[in-house]
Order: structure tokens, then sequence, then C-alpha cells
């Protein structure tokens, strides 16, 4: 696909051209990390955007998985904005990263520490030994052929062999194995800087990934396979590296929700997890490097919070023609989702750039 | 042998569904490379459509007799509709940009089934089915329901409708030609898009009549059933072949019977797991499905 690629225009006119203060302004993510980095300190209330104060427990795990989700999309964008892969089994490998993370910790009986290497390792194993035989075929092929896996993990959580997976209920994580800075309301703050640190890993290594060598290689790939290999290289080792260090960061951010969350879901197997990661990447940009990011905060914020506003007064006065669609988040999600595919492409990181081609367009208008 | 011919009779009744979900996504995906995920959605508009009418809301239509009839029809009609109106309104726009595309179908299919469940609740409605078909006969010492038999009688109806429109009808020819070579054909001077939507239409129409017979076959209507259908309906595309009817029709008994016989002689759910580790399987093997190609 084409229409992802001129996002790194902007980045790249910037890093050429550093003139007095746009310099400074190159600095913001660190800004933003160090605000983020204080945020449990604060008690600033932000009406309507979430329940409570910023510090509150309430909040702060809202916007954990704000950031968990967000990194998520980032992996996950690896695969299909970076490489052009369309998996449609991403979900497998968070679940596996949490579910077996807690496995390890409540049948095996293991500590701690080495029941999150475990979970994070056999996470990855997993997606190593699935993707070396997924990306045997390609196209649609391998989108199916994920999708047939992820859902046969699906069925088996359901399916709960020998009381593994508890099913439809899911697994609660074993509290008598938890850190005592982790265990309860209280340590909210640990745990989403947990989530910061994992989001902060996964931008990292996506974007040495990118500008590696074998990024370079990624992008012809997704650009165009045939031509790689007629430059003499495989495609397949390198799609498969990217689908081993997606998987690897989904299991993490597996890990990183089971402990967020107190345990580990069957929702998150599902085909309908992965369609939702697609539309996150989607909507904030796929292929930029801030796009997927944005755009797994904004749908997590949204899911969560719509939710709640639907139950709230100011949804519940509307006519039902109103009220109705409101109150169902995906349903809004859903919509925007198809609106940005067909009015956006390229996500809402391009909206700026759209809008100042739009403005210089209208000012030259009248001196032409 | 009751037991056997009962699972048997089940597993051709789940067959049907899957044939009439199948055979509209596998025309859609061999002429226009769209792997429409909007297709369970179709079906849930369908079972709603017909839910709601029989339930007394459409006056004329009820859950008995010539009024269940007419409710049925409603839901396709309805199911027809949504499909003409999601290709010229989101498909269209989008030619030349299949990814585009099966994304705009991803949302929709992500869309439908959250309306629906914010209009008439997430959990399942009891969908009213006329008295002559919820009850059951004999044959060969097992009580079969007869829903099953509906369900089977439709999709031959539908299987032979396909059958005779593709191959003695222009349309069919146009419809068939494409799926062969959508380049050659429009080379030819043919306007392959105006085929498109009479896949689409013919596909939602399938679907909803899937939906409308599902109610009947599960008994009640939820606003995830299409969606779980659809993965089912997937790996009886691949197996069938894309762009195949009589592969679709195949693939769907054989898919419907390998899970009911699985599910009930091994552990419960095994069957649904064989089906879709087969699926991967049979990719992997032989990437252009049993009898056709893929892309």
């Amino acid at each position: 696909m084409t229409t992802a690629t001129p996002v790194r225009g902007p980045a790249r006119e910037k890093a050429v051209a550093p003139a007095g203060p746009r310099r400074w302004t190159r600095w913001w993510p660190a800004v933003v990390l160090l605000v983020l980095i204080a945020v449990p300190y604060s008690a600033l209330p932000l009406p309507g955007l979430l329940d409570g104060p910023i510090g509150s427990a309430g909040s702060l795990q809202l916007l954990a998985l704000c950031l968990v989700f967000g990194a998520l999309a980032t992996g996950y964008d690896l695969l299909l904005g970076r490489t052009g892969l369309l998996s449609f089994g991403h979900a497998l490998y968070f679940a596996a990263g949490s579910y077996l993370t807690d496995i390890f910790m409540a049948e095996f009986g293991l500590p701690f520490v080495p029941s999150v290497l475990l979970g994070l390792l056999s996470g990855t194993a997993l997606a190593a030994l699935l993707g070396s035989v997924s990306l045997r075929v390609s196209g649609i092929a391998f989108s199916m052929v994920t999708l047939a896996f992820a859902q046969a993990g699906s069925l088996l959580v359901e399916r709960d062999p020998g009381g593994v997976t508890g099913g439809e209920e899911g697994r609660a994580i074993p509290a008598d194995k938890l850190p005592a800075s982790l265990a309860g309301i209280g340590n909210t703050a640990n745990l989403y800087w947990i989530a910061l640190a994992y989001l902060v890993l996964t931008l990292v290594v996506v974007h040495w990934a990118v500008r590696s060598p074998t990024g370079r290689v990624w992008e012809g790939i997704k650009e165009n396979e045939r031509r790689v290999e007629v430059l003499g290289l495989r495609p397949y080792g390198f799609k498969l590296t990217a689908f081993v260090l997606a998987g690897a960061l989904a299991a993490a951010g597996g890990v990183v929700h089971l402990l967020l969350t107190g345990g580990a879901t069957p929702q998150t197997t599902t085909s309908d997890f992965t369609l939702s990661l697609l539309v996150m990447v989607v909507l904030g940009g796929s292929g930029s490097r801030w796009g997927p990011l944005i755009g797994g905060v904004v749908y997590t914020w949204a899911d969560q919070r719509l939710g709640d506003l639907a139950g709230s007064g100011t949804v519940a006065g509307l006519p039902s023609v109103l009220r109705v669609p409101l109150s169902q988040p995906l349903f809004l999600l859903g919509t925007l989702f198809v609106v940005v595919v067909y009015v956006l492409p390229g996500g809402v990181v391009r909206l700026p750039e759209r809008l100042r081609t739009a403005r210089v367009r209208t000012a030259r208008a009248p001196a032409a | 042998m009751a037991t056997v011919v009962l699972l048997a009779v089940t597993g051709l009744g789940l067959g049907a569904l899957y044939f009439l979900v199948a055979s509209g996504l596998s025309l859609i995906f061999g002429l226009m490379d769209v792997l429409n995920f909007a297709h369970g959605a179709l079906l849930s508009i369908g079972a709603y459509g017909s839910w709601w009418a029989a339930s007394g809301h459409l006056p004329g239509a009820g859950s008995s007799g010539a009024g269940f009839v007419l409710a049925v029809a409603f839901g396709t009609a309805v199911g027809t509709l949504a499909a003409v109106l999601l290709e010229l309104v989101l498909i269209r726009p989008l030619y030349e940009r299949p990814r585009e595309q099966v994304l705009a179908t991803v949302g929709v299919g992500l869309a439908v089934p959250a309306l629906l469940s914010a209009i008439w609740g997430s959990d399942a409605r009891t969908f009213p089915g006329p008295h002559a078909l919820s009850g059951t006969f004999g044959l060969l010492g097992a009580r079969i329901p007869v829903n099953r038999l509906v369900l089977v009688g439709a999709a031959l109806v539908v299987l032979v409708a396909l059958r005779l429109f593709l191959g003695r009808t222009r349309h069919g020819l146009v419809v068939r030609a494409g799926v062969e070579d959508r380049a050659m054909v429009t080379a030819l001077g043919i306007d392959v898009r105006r085929a498109f939507t009479l896949v689409f239409a013919i596909g939602g129409a399938a679907a909803a009549l899937g939906g409308a017979l599902g109610g009947l076959y599960y008994g009640s209507v939820d606003p995830g059933q299409g969606t779980s259908l659809l993965i089912f309906a997937f790996v009886v595309v691949v197996m069938g072949g894309m762009g195949s009817v009589a592969g679709a029709a195949l693939a769907a008994v054989g898919v419907g019977l390998v899970q009911q016989f699985a599910n009930y002689y091994t552990a419960s759910g095994l069957g649904d797991l064989a089906v879709v580790v087969l699926l991967a399987v049979l990719l992997l093997l032989r990437p252009s499905g049993l009898t056709g190609r893929l892309a």
C-alpha cells in the first residue's frame, strides 16, 4: 500500500533542518514522558475525560490500559504498516503471554519473575513456531491461516482442557505469588509505571528495528516483495523476524495486561480482539511512529468511557434516535473507523498535515 | 443408528447454513478480491429482520403459516438491501484499493452487531417459529427436528438457483468470466461493476436467508451469531475454492458433518477445533483451495 508511506516525510524534514527553536521542539516526546511519569502524583481533575482526579486509582487504571493498548497497536503495526502483513491472529500471542504467565504461577507454583520470563519466552516461541508455518503462504491466505490458528487458540481456551484456562470465566492472578508492591488497589501507580515502561520499550524497539537494515528490507517487502527477491534477498526470514518481534512484544503486553487487570480473560483470545487492534492502528495511522499509539489510546479510552457516559444523565436524556447508538461504543468506533478509512487514509496523524496543505491551497487560490 | 442419523441430518442442516453464508462470500471474493468481513453482519440483519417481522411488528407477518414466509421474505429483503447499500456506498468508492475495502467491511462488521445490541439488547431473543416447524419427525428410528430439513431445502433451492443463474443467464456469464479474469472482461467492454453490485445483492440475500433460517435452527437470535458463523464460512470458502459455488456446497456439507460427528464422538468443542485446524493445514498444503484459486 502506498497510502501510508508519505507519513515519514515530515519527520525527515525536521531532522534535516533543526534551525532555531525547532531544535527544542524535537524533544517533545521527552517532555510528554516526564509528564506521564509524574501523573500518579497529580490530583488534577479532568471532568468528562476521566472519572475522578487523574491520580486516583480508577483513572490510573484506565490510563495504564490506554498505554498498554497504545503499545500493543504499535507492535502490531510492525506487521501491518511496516512489513505489509495482514495478520488476523495477533490476539493469540497477547493471550499466550497473559494465560501462560498465570498458569506458570498458579498451576506450576513458580515464583513471580521466572513465571513472567517463561510466559514471555513461550509466547515468543509460539509466535516463532506458528509464524514459520503461516508465512509459507502469503496474501489473504496468510491472513486466513493466522486467523485459523488464533481461532483454534480461542476455542481451546473456551474448551478449558483440564480446567487450566478457566473457560469463559478466565483466570484470576494468584495474589500470593505477586510481589507486595504490585498487589492491591493502593499500588495502581506501580502498575501504571510498568505499563508506561512497556510502552517506552515498545516504542524504542519498534523505532530501532524500523531504522535497522532489517527495517529497510521490511519497507521493501511492503512496497514490492518480488523486487526484494530480485535483489537476492529472501523475504521469508525478514517477515518471520517481524512476526516474532511483534509476537514477543504482544506477549509482553499480555503480561502487563494480566498484572493490570488482575487476570486473564477469554475476550483477549477472540478474533474481535485482533480486529480491534487493526482498528486502532488504522484509526491512528498505519506505518507512522505515533499513529498506532494515538489510535490505541483513543480507542481504549473511548471504549471504556463512552459506555460510562451512556449511563450518565447527559446521554440518557437524549431522544432515542441519538441515545441508542451512543450507548454502544463499538458502534461509534466502527463508524469512526469506516469514516477514517474513507476520508483520512493514513489515519489521524495525517490530519495536521492535511489541514496545512488545505490551508496553503486556499491561501494560494485568491492570489492565482 | 438413530444417533448417527440424527447427527448426519443435524450436520447437513449446519452445512446448509454454512453454504448460505459461504456461497455469497465465495462469489464476492472470487469476483472482487474482497474478503467481506461484514457478511456476518448481513446474516444478523436478516435474522433480526425476520425476528422483528415474525414478532408481529410487520402487518401481515407472523410466526405461523404464510405470515412466517412473509417474515422470512422480509428479513431476506432487508439483508439484500443492506448488502446493496454496503456495496454502493462503501465498497464502490474504494475500487482498486482492496485492502481499504477489507478494512471498511471490518468496520461495518463491528458496527452493525453493536447497533443491533444497542437497539434490541445483547441477550439472545427467542425466535418465534411456526408450530409446524418446531416439531420432530421419525427417520430410521431417530427423532429429527423439522427445521433441519427446512434449512437443507432452502440451501438446495439457493444452490440450484445460483447454478441456473450462473450457467444460463447473461449476467451469470459475466460473473463467471469476471471470477476467471476480471481485467479481460473489462477489456471486452463489459461494465463489471454492475456485476459487483449484483454479486453483493445475491450474497446478501443468501446470507440474510441463512440468518432467518438460522434463527429457526438455533431457536433464538443474538447480535454475535453472524460473526461466529463467519469464521466457519471462511473455512468453507477456502476449502471449496474461492469463487466456486459447487465447491462451497461440497465443503459446507463436509465441514458441517465433521463438526457434528467430532463434537459428539470426541470431546465437545473438538469438532470446531478440528475444522479450524483443517483450514490452516489445507491452506498450507494447497494455497489454491481444493477446486479453485486464492489470490
